[in-house]
């Protein structure tokens, strides 16, 4: 069978022992960094990738994929401890683990997190050396008309991600996708919206704007309340694993979220982005038990599903970068950086001329995705421990990690300044009742947007019915539809029954 | 007409506003073009509408629709938000120095105790001088050890003048 040969020579490549220990150290360090406040995937990575130049190609990547796992886990750790998403994928996991953390339930989140992943990352694993050739095919059936109304899509969900009012959530995601343009246009080259600051040619940077207005938001708005209300971690910490309750309530989110990420994550372009928050939006659509808690307010199924969906997404979103040459995402794009550092172009001749690396690399993926559970579970106690740290001792530390976080990405003092900015932005939010989550989607969507649209129209002739004439495209955005009516309808109804009330 | 939501006026008010600024930077600025052949300006100028008029829908329903509390907004938190934002800005300006007003370049040990000692400023209750001090020195200490050491991340550490 070609799957079983294929896998034998991976894991011939990247189960040496010395490769090993490359997954081993790598993922520690990945974790050890990525899970200061502040510091997320791209940052680690950026930051690691000089350690890696010297070791052979193979080795290298090995490390670079136990880097990147451990620096993804370290980023959905602090997304659960401290509120802070460390990048695009974990904002969902902010929503129900955080609020895990608070309830004293931050053990179960963190392991729900890593055992998601790497159930995830092993189905994607398969998957990815199943049907690599055949999926690819799939990606190319997406034209621009597709992209565009798969965004269109994506976006709609994050509407289900806010629980307050739906205007003011599309308007967050538009004022998202309106800050995301800020930067020079890659058509015409003019630089956009950037009132004559250089700093501003190259866009607004995610870190910042993450950082701003969830990291800073949250500190400012807890350091608002006297000390008693302060939404830090009062109640006691209820075990460090998760129940066979928890086991039972994640098991099927987990597996939707694989299902979901393991086909959103072969598209180029965003797909692996979408992944989490479409998991997400799918779990609060799935009703719940009795007596379960809503989504938003503490629920395991939260953080299991995204998690899964984003690793089973970084998985299959290889596919693309392999055989298309189309890095998915930022993290993506520097394996790509690292790849042509050892002299490996990436794109479809990677599979034919270079079988040992191609399958190797995959290999490497789930090893990296197994030395992650080995390292951390142990670790979610020390993990826990850093809630215990008094708030006063704490918020300075995450103010540091932040804006040197920041200021690392670009070396830039520029960026320093950005995020207080988007940090007071972050506060006025908060204070008008309005959700970040959605504007923060709309900003890592916008400039992808822009461009299939462009491109989109341009292949129709500036004639708007090509979203709706292409089956594909028509399909995708009639679920879109489904999904506004659905989120509309309790509405409409709950105000009809106090009018009746009124009357 | 009374406002019934202070939130959800003022959040009509900043869509409205940002919505609006956008549309006038695009129509103004850049070339707009057609459906077919799209300029810089097309995508932000019909967001930047689209924004404005959830803005003026909001701001609709919040002078008609009754609210509970009212929709108070409540007072702004000045102190805390002006320490972090403040400890922020003044880690910026330290680490990589000012020169529009002549301040060099402080490095990485001074921009992290400022930034400790302005940050912990938020907190009146539990704001200890001496505590403050020993938080700094421990963040300054382990920052250089993790970024410098470590991971070799080229900043300044020192300040300019005494770096030779």
């Amino acid at each position: 069978m070609d799957l079983l040969a294929h896998l034998a020579t991976g894991f011939s490549v990247a189960a040496t022992p010395i490769n090993l220990l490359y997954a081993l150290v790598g993922c520690l360090l990945g974790t050890l960094i990525g899970v200061l406040p502040g510091i997320g995937p791209v940052a680690t990575i950026a930051m690691l990738l000089p350690a890696t130049y010297a070791l052979p190609p193979v080795s290298a990547l090995i490390m670079l994929a136990g880097i990147y796992y451990g620096a993804q886990y370290g980023g959905s750790t602090t997304a659960i401890l401290v509120n802070l998403p460390g990048e695009s994928s974990s904002v969902v996991t902010t929503l129900d683990g955080y609020q895990m953390a608070r309830q004293g339930r931050a053990g179960p989140a963190l392991a729900a997190a890593g055992l998601g992943s790497f159930f995830a990352g092993c189905v994607g694993t398969l998957l990815l050396a199943a049907f690599a050739a055949p999926l690819t095919e799939m990606a190319f059936a997406f034209g621009p008309a597709e992209y565009c109304a798969l965004m269109v899509l994506g976006l709609v969900g994050a509407v289900v991600l806010a629980s307050g009012s739906l205007l003011k959530a599309i308007a967050m995601i538009i004022l998202g996708l309106l800050l995301g343009l800020v930067g020079t246009d890659v058509n015409s080259g003019l630089a956009r919206f950037t009132m004559d600051t250089p700093e501003l040619a190259d866009g607004i940077g995610f870190v910042a704007v993450a950082m701003g207005v969830f990291g800073y938001g949250e500190i400012i708005t807890n350091l608002a309340k006297s000390g008693e209300d302060r939404e830090v971690f009062t109640a006691k910490v209820q075990g460090l694993m998760p129940t066979r309750e928890d086991l039972r309530q994640m098991m099927p989110s987990v597996l939707r979220g694989t299902a979901l990420g393991s086909v959103l994550g072969v598209l180029p372009g965003g797909g692996a982005v979408l992944a989490s928050f479409a998991a997400y939006t799918l779990e609060k659509k799935i009703k719940l038990k009795a007596g379960e808690v809503p989504l938003g307010q503490g629920n395991i199924r939260g953080v299991a599903a995204p998690e899964a969906a984003n690793n089973a997404g970084a998985q299959t979103s290889f596919i693309p970068l392999l055989t298309l040459g189309i890095p998915p995402n930022a993290v993506m794009a520097l394996m790509v950086g690292a790849m042509t550092i050892h002299n490996i172009q990436p794109g479809p001749q990677v599979m034919t001329v270079n079988p040992e690396l191609f399958w190797g690399l995959i290999a490497s993926m789930w090893i990296g995705n197994l030395m992650l559970i080995v390292l951390n579970l142990p670790m979610i106690g020390i993990w826990i421990k850093l809630l215990t740290v008094p708030y006063h001792y704490l918020f300075p530390a995450i103010v540091l990690f932040c804006a040197i976080g920041v200021y690392t990405t670009n070396n830039a003092t520029f960026d320093i300044a950005l995020v207080a900015a988007f940090g007071l932005a972050g506060y006025v939010f908060y204070k008008l009742g309005c959700e970040p989550a959605p504007l923060l989607l709309g900003f890592v969507l916008g400039p992808m947007m822009e461009e299939y649209l462009k491109r989109a129209l341009k292949l129709a002739r500036g004639d708007w019915s090509v979203f709706i004439t292409r089956p594909l495209s028509a399909a995708l955005l009639l679920v879109a539809l489904i999904l506004v009516l659905m989120v509309l309808l309790p509405a409409v109804k709950s105000k009809r029954q106090e009018a009746f009330v009124e009357d | 007409m009374s406002i019934k939501s202070e939130k959800d006026f003022a959040s009509g008010v900043m869509f409205i506003a940002t919505g609006g600024g956008f549309a006038w930077a695009s129509a103004t600025e850049y070339t707009i073009g057609t459906a077919s052949q799209m300029g810089p300006g097309y995508f932000p100028l019909v967001l930047g509408l689209i924004l404005s008029m959830l803005g003026a829908f909001i701001l609709f329903f919040s002078l008609v629709v009754e609210t509970p509390d009212g929709g108070k907004i409540g007072g702004f938190a000045w102190r805390p938000l002006l320490c972090i934002l403040g400890a922020n800005l003044a880690f910026g300006a330290l680490l990589g120095g000012l020169p529009s007003i002549g301040l060099p370049s402080m490095g990485l040990v001074v921009a992290t105790v400022a930034l400790t000692v302005i940050a912990a400023m938020a907190d009146e209750t539990a704001f200890q001088i001496r505590r403050v001090l020993v938080l700094s020195t421990i963040l300054a200490g382990g920052s250089y050890g993790i970024f410098i050491a470590l991971l070799g991340l080229t900043m300044p550490v020192w300040p300019a003048f005494l770096a030779v």
